[in-house]
């Protein structure tokens, strides 16, 4: 094979495939062909490059220079000016603040997405070239018995990405013993304002098979599945591809890489409903029902699918197995904080000069990412608060800004820090409009099973709209508290009891414009 | 309907799938009484079981749909950047109101929680397709194009 002088990326994802990246990729081709080119310089689809919002993203190797907003036309004038001419067209370059100095140190705390915009996700050549299955078959090839995997992951200390940090080892440790259990790998991401799990299977799929097929080896479970949200469809065909190609080179099934384990991995689509998100509704929609959580416990490690032991992971947290068995816990804990080791993706968006996703350091402060990643505020205006986790978030105003970032921060942080929605709000944006856009998210998306919840959320919606529209008294302010506070305490799963956070923390930062919005101070 | 359920095995962990199935199949995008008996005895379950789990994801739908469904996100990081007026937008464009279907059957308009591609917000789907950095012009034309496609057709 010849080797090629030069690499363009293109970022592909649902984001650039919208902004027309297949018909860039073709322009790009051709243009390529016509300056007798084709040799030199490859074109390669990759996932997301860590910039959002930018149309379709090019990378040009080994420049490292990054295009955006490319359409078919500039297509050509790339080819033409700088593969040919080796003169970078200014006109489309990214701006230099956040590539430039961040690629930097992004690249340092890339573990989870160290792939994610290199490797063709559809390829499983590349994907193996750049170390994928490796730790799998390591273990094979050691007959490494299953109860270290568990203790190394335990070591390693590393906590589960989904929510609020359980710690992925001891979790393993508890499914009970069994002939039969299982994997599930919640890919069910509905957190509003986050999109990293989508960018992990877009961009890296078998990493994520392979964060499995260890779970499987360590627990003694032969079959997985991923549960990925309906709405996903890239997702969904990357995945298959996939998991069609590792079947097909012996890397998935039975007695795969000739040894004696066998795993094998089905993809579940959802169909719509936030509450999936929680592990026994996942569970209970994987089996074809509502998805009405359980009751707990017993936890899924003891009663699971079918009734049998399962391990319920998220997509982030699998990612993160393979290179922990590869390189060891040691490793591992060089990253982050001393009790939430390793790397944190994130995604920042809202009123912020760059959106996009990041992966740093766990313990990096709000600030540090606002400002170095995220670019700052955009158009020049103030920072006024951070919705940090989605909509069962917190709210953060200026002064929650330094905090560093890991699970053992003040709760209201931690409980919040595993879908890593950051949504950054400008002076400008109203966080009483901002609560209500949260609850009425709740109201919408609450199973109905549990009278807290169920009639809970209506009526936080309802309290609400009264102050919102000027209508409501203190009394409703309070009100408005003691609902949630009343849900935390009552509801069946996280879903009640999660707005308790937005609401106070909301109210106990900005309070003042929640008053202002009262009868009384209105009038 | 019998070829498309016998692609998954007939367990009720195969529901999810058959209904996504049948309703992709269906032009009017919703499941028929027909299909819903049909899932049920193919399964060897009761029909309401069928029906309880059909209506509890807001991707499915038991009644008639247009021939293309609008799907606007109202969730927080839409909403922070215009997703509410845009959906008066559509509202008016098509003079429907949310949860409608305009009256030759063309679309169906509806709001969806959080689509994943916040990146580009305000975002919306139609069918299969993804729209983002809307703005209203952006919103009409969208609708005008799928009219104009669906004339031409």
């Amino acid at each position: 094979m010849q080797r090629a002088r030069a690499h363009v990326l293109i970022s592909v994802n649902e984001e650039a495939l919208l902004a027309g990246a297949r018909e860039v990729g073709l322009a790009l081709n051709a243009a390529l062909e016509r300056e007798g080119l084709r040799d030199e310089v490859k074109v390669i689809e990759t996932g997301d490059v860590g910039v959002a919002g930018r149309g379709v993203v090019l990378v040009v190797y080994p420049d490292g220079v990054r295009y955006g907003r490319v359409t078919c036309d500039d297509a050509a004038e790339i080819v033409r000016e700088h593969l040919l001419k080796g003169r970078p067209v200014e006109r489309l370059r990214l701006a230099a603040t956040p590539t430039k100095t961040s690629v930097v140190s992004r690249r340092q705390a890339r573990v989870v997405l160290e792939n994610c915009g290199v490797i063709d996700p559809d390829s499983l050549d590349e994907a193996i070239a750049s170390g994928a299955y490796e730790a799998m078959a390591k273990l094979l090839e050691a007959r490494t018995p299953p109860a270290d995997v568990t203790a190394e992951v335990k070591r390693s200390g590393l906590r589960g990405r989904g929510g609020a940090g359980f710690p992925t080892g001891l979790k393993w440790s508890f499914t009970a013993p069994g002939d039969v259990k299982y994997i599930v790998c919640n890919a069910d991401e509905g957190e509003p304002g986050t999109f990293k799990d989508r960018l992990i299977l877009e961009g890296d799929p078998h990493r994520l098979i392979e964060g499995m097929m260890i779970a499987g080896y360590a627990v003694g479970a032969a079959k997985g599945y991923i549960y990925v949200r309906g709405e996903y469809g890239l997702s969904i065909r990357r995945l298959q591809k996939a998991i069609g190609d590792a079947r097909a080179a012996g890397l998935l099934g039975e007695h795969l890489l000739d040894s004696e384990f066998s795993f094998d991995i089905e993809i579940k689509r959802g169909a719509g409903a936030y509450v999936c998100g929680e592990e026994t509704s996942l569970i209970e929609s994987i089996e074809g029902k509502r998805g009405n959580p359980r009751i707990k416990p017993p936890y899924p490690g003891a009663v699971g699918l079918w009734g049998k032991p399962t391990v319920v992971n998220n997509v982030e947290t699998l990612a993160n197995v393979p290179p922990i068995v590869l390189r060891g816990a040691q490793w591992f804990r060089g990253f982050g904080t001393q009790t939430s080791p390793g790397t944190k993706v994130y995604t920042i968006l809202g009123h912020v000069q760059n959106p996009g996703l990041i992966e740093v350091e766990m313990g990096t402060p709000l600030r540090t990412i606002l400002d170095e990643y995220g670019g700052g505020v955009r158009d020049g205006k103030r920072f006024k608060a951070a919705l940090l986790g989605g909509a069962a978030g917190a709210v953060i105003g200026e002064r929650g800004l330094d905090v560093p970032m890991d699970f053992d921060s003040p709760k209201e942080y931690a409980a919040v820090l595993g879908s890593g929605a950051i949504l950054v709000l400008d002076e400008s944006a109203s966080i009483v409009d901002l609560l209500h856009g949260i609850l009425c998210f709740f109201r919408h998306e609450s199973c109905g099973q549990c009278a807290p919840c169920r009639g809970g959320t209506a009526a936080l919606v309802e309290l609400s709209e009264r102050i919102r529209s000027g209508r409501g008294t203190p009394r409703d302010l309070e009100r408005l508290l003691s609902i949630a506070k009343t849900m935390q305490a009552a509801s069946l799963c996280p879903l009640g009891q999660s707005p308790i956070l937005p609401v106070k923390t909301a109210i106990d930062t900005f309070r003042g414009e929640f008053e202002a919005r009262l009868v009384e101070f209105a009038a | 309907m019998r070829e498309l359920m016998e692609k998954y095995p007939p367990s009720m962990e195969s529901l999810l799938d058959i209904l996504h199935e049948l309703q992709d199949a269906e032009p009017q995008h919703y499941l028929t009484r027909d299909a819903l008996r049909a899932v049920a005895e193919y399964l060897d379950v009761a029909l309401s079981d069928v029906v309880s789990t059909a209506t509890f994801y807001s991707m499915f739908s038991l009644t008639p749909r247009g021939r293309h469904i609008v799907r606007i996100c109202v969730s927080p990081p839409c909403q922070l950047v215009g997703a509410e007026s845009l959906l008066e937008i559509l509202c008016a464009e098509l003079g429907i109101a949310t949860g409608g279907t305009t009256g030759d059957g063309a679309f169906t308009l509806e709001t969806t929680s959080c689509l994943g591609v916040c990146g580009v917000a305000p975002a919306m789907m139609v069918d299969n397709e993804l729209y983002g950095n809307l703005t209203k012009e952006k919103v009409v034309r969208v609708i005008a194009d799928v009219r104009r496609s669906d004339a031409a057709s």
